[in-house]
């Protein structure tokens, strides 16, 4: 109990100290996130609308792909990502590794078949009706994709909010291809197990407390979008 | 829906205000409160090295000299010294700080470094409950200890992680006659690092071998442990089997042509310098009235 409260008080007193490494740490997780759910969603809302709308055969084989890819143990794709950006592997000319675009690709993995998954899944929930309404007025197939999103926007949010909630918590990959490296690619994910290994409890609930309200901010953040894009 | 605006108005607004308040250095120096300044010519030496010599603080400590001297910033990646030289075995890092003599051989031996270097050693002790059921307590040796915590089945924490605590912990078995398996339910391999099997230690009252310099820095989070063999200080040691030796590896650009080899040795030369050493051998001693890591070259001789 005495950890748990003196974490929440460390929490509160490193965010009003602004402690520089805290903040530092605390903006590269947003970034990393932030850029990891930008690519997943620029690439898997279309790709999830596409593959809910079309009549594609293998439709059932990639949504099982899919489904299981919602399943990748970040640890596993992290271990993945370093062998594939490692000087001794295919990629290794990028030098990407033990830098945060490591991170980044390691994310997207992860995010992706959340994003492309969910979304397709809400789109197929979309009544049928209003394709065919939309396109008996003339609309061109990009607008029918768009109206059709629209529709779907709670189930299209919530396969975002989702993503955002699996990669901003994940700690397995980033720690594997990241490397933690103080003041590189520290993340509060990777700087908790660090506090944690070392017995530094207080600190490491802290961070965590940190990680939760970050995460329900953003989520705030991201209801209030998707409440603005409606006549709700 | 007002709430939630004003919520998320006043965080938006604390915070742009903490980051342009003047930061004060909070007053405990936490782990993750102590930025460095990353160096302006944007050159970076990646060292892998083992959790021991980065939990314990000594390369917060000693870093900043080489940072300042030649302007480089150094990458620490602290995992497992298996997976340490795992790393460098891919040419992922620049140079290695580990302590298994047997796995630097190898490593040397295949190629990816041309050479190692002694830096600097400390000993290794057996922790254990304070009740100590197994009655090692006044042994000379670890294997006799060992054989004595085996006959006893008294709960054992192992790393079982390959890195150079665990490499030390299985010869002593071996020089003990034991070979521990999982059917041993005293026996507990798990597979991490130090900090969290001294942690686990003291939760569960088991028998350890850990490296002197992390115990100490860990000291006041383990007050159910106790150093059942080994002494209060590397001198007091009576089992001189238990030293601990770091070596320091560069890895060989011939074999990873990618490697910042140049920043390397000097690195090498930097750590292994009369100056350097010496600062090694002052880590600690304030708070801990001993060195946590020794010199170990003939320049400190």
């Amino acid at each position: 109990m005495n950890d748990l409260v003196r974490g929440l008080t460390q929490a509160i007193r490193l965010i009003l100290l602004a402690d520089p490494a805290l903040m530092e740490i605390i903006f590269l997780s947003l970034r990393v996130t932030g850029f990891a759910l930008v690519i997943s969603t620029l690439v898997g809302v279309p790709m999830g609308a596409a593959l809910g709308l079309s009549r594609v055969r293998a439709r059932r084989l990639i949504t099982a792909l899919l489904y299981t890819g919602m399943g990748l143990p970040p640890v596993v794709v992290g271990l993945f990502v370093y062998l594939m950006l490692s000087r001794s592997g295919p990629f290794g000319q990028l030098s990407w590794l033990f830098t945060p675009s490591a991170m980044v690709v390691a994310q997207v993995i992860i995010a992706f078949p959340l994003v492309s998954g969910l979304t397709m899944t809400a789109v197929q929930a979309v009544d049928p009706a209003l394709r065919l309404q939309v396109r008996s007025l003339g609309a061109t197939r990009l607008q029918e994709v768009w109206a059709v999103l629209r529709e779907a926007r709670i189930g299209v949010v919530a396969a975002i909010v989702a993503a955002f909630g699996g990669i901003i918590s994940e700690v397995g990959a980033v720690m594997l291809v990241g490397g933690n490296i103080e003041g590189k690619t520290r993340v509060l994910t990777t700087a908790i197990v660090l506090n944690t290994r070392t017995g530094e409890f207080s600190l490491a609930l802290a961070l965590g407390l940190i990680l939760l309200a970050l995460a329900f901010l953003a989520n705030v953040a991201m209801l209030r979008l998707q409440g603005m894009t409606k006549d709700e | 829906m007002k709430f939630a605006h004003i919520a998320i108005g006043l965080t938006i607004l604390a915070i742009v205000l903490a980051a342009c308040a003047t930061a004060t250095p909070a007053p405990t120096q936490p782990p993750a409160a102590q930025p460095t300044k990353p160096a302006a010519s944007g050159c970076t030496l990646r060292l892998a090295t083992t959790t021991s010599t980065a939990d314990s603080g000594l390369l917060t400590f000693i870093l900043p000299d080489f940072e300042k001297k030649f302007n480089c910033k150094v990458d620490t990646v602290a995992v497992g010294t298996g997976q340490a030289i795992e790393i460098g075995a891919k040419g992922d890092a620049d140079v290695l700080l580990v302590h298994a003599r047997a796995q630097e051989d190898k490593f040397v031996a295949d190629g990816h470094a041309k050479q190692r270097f002694d830096v600097m050693y400390n000993d290794f002790i057996v922790l254990g409950p304070k009740a100590d059921p197994a009655k090692i307590g006044g042994m000379a040796s670890a294997a006799e200890a060992f054989k004595a915590i085996a006959a006893a089945q008294a709960p054992f924490a192992s790393r079982g992680d390959k890195s150079g605590t665990n490499t030390k912990e299985l010869s002593v078995w071996a020089a003990a006659g034991i070979t521990p398996t999982k059917d041993m339910a005293w026996y507990n391999a798990l597979g991490q690092g130090m900090g969290e099997t001294l942690l686990a230690s003291n939760e569960k009252g088991m028998y350890t071998l850990a490296d002197r310099g992390t115990y100490l820095s860990m000291k006041d989070k383990l007050p159910n442990l106790v150093i059942a063999l080994g002494g209060n200080s590397l001198q007091e040691n009576k089992d001189k089997t238990l030293l601990n030796p770091y070596g320091v590896l560069p890895v060989d650009p011939g074999k990873h042509p990618g490697v910042n080899s140049d920043m390397a040795t000097k690195f090498i030369l930097w750590i292994l310098s009369p100056e350097t050493q010496k600062l090694i051998g002052s880590y600690g001693v304030d708070k801990f009235g001993q060195p946590l890591f020794y010199p170990n070259t003939q320049a400190s001789k």
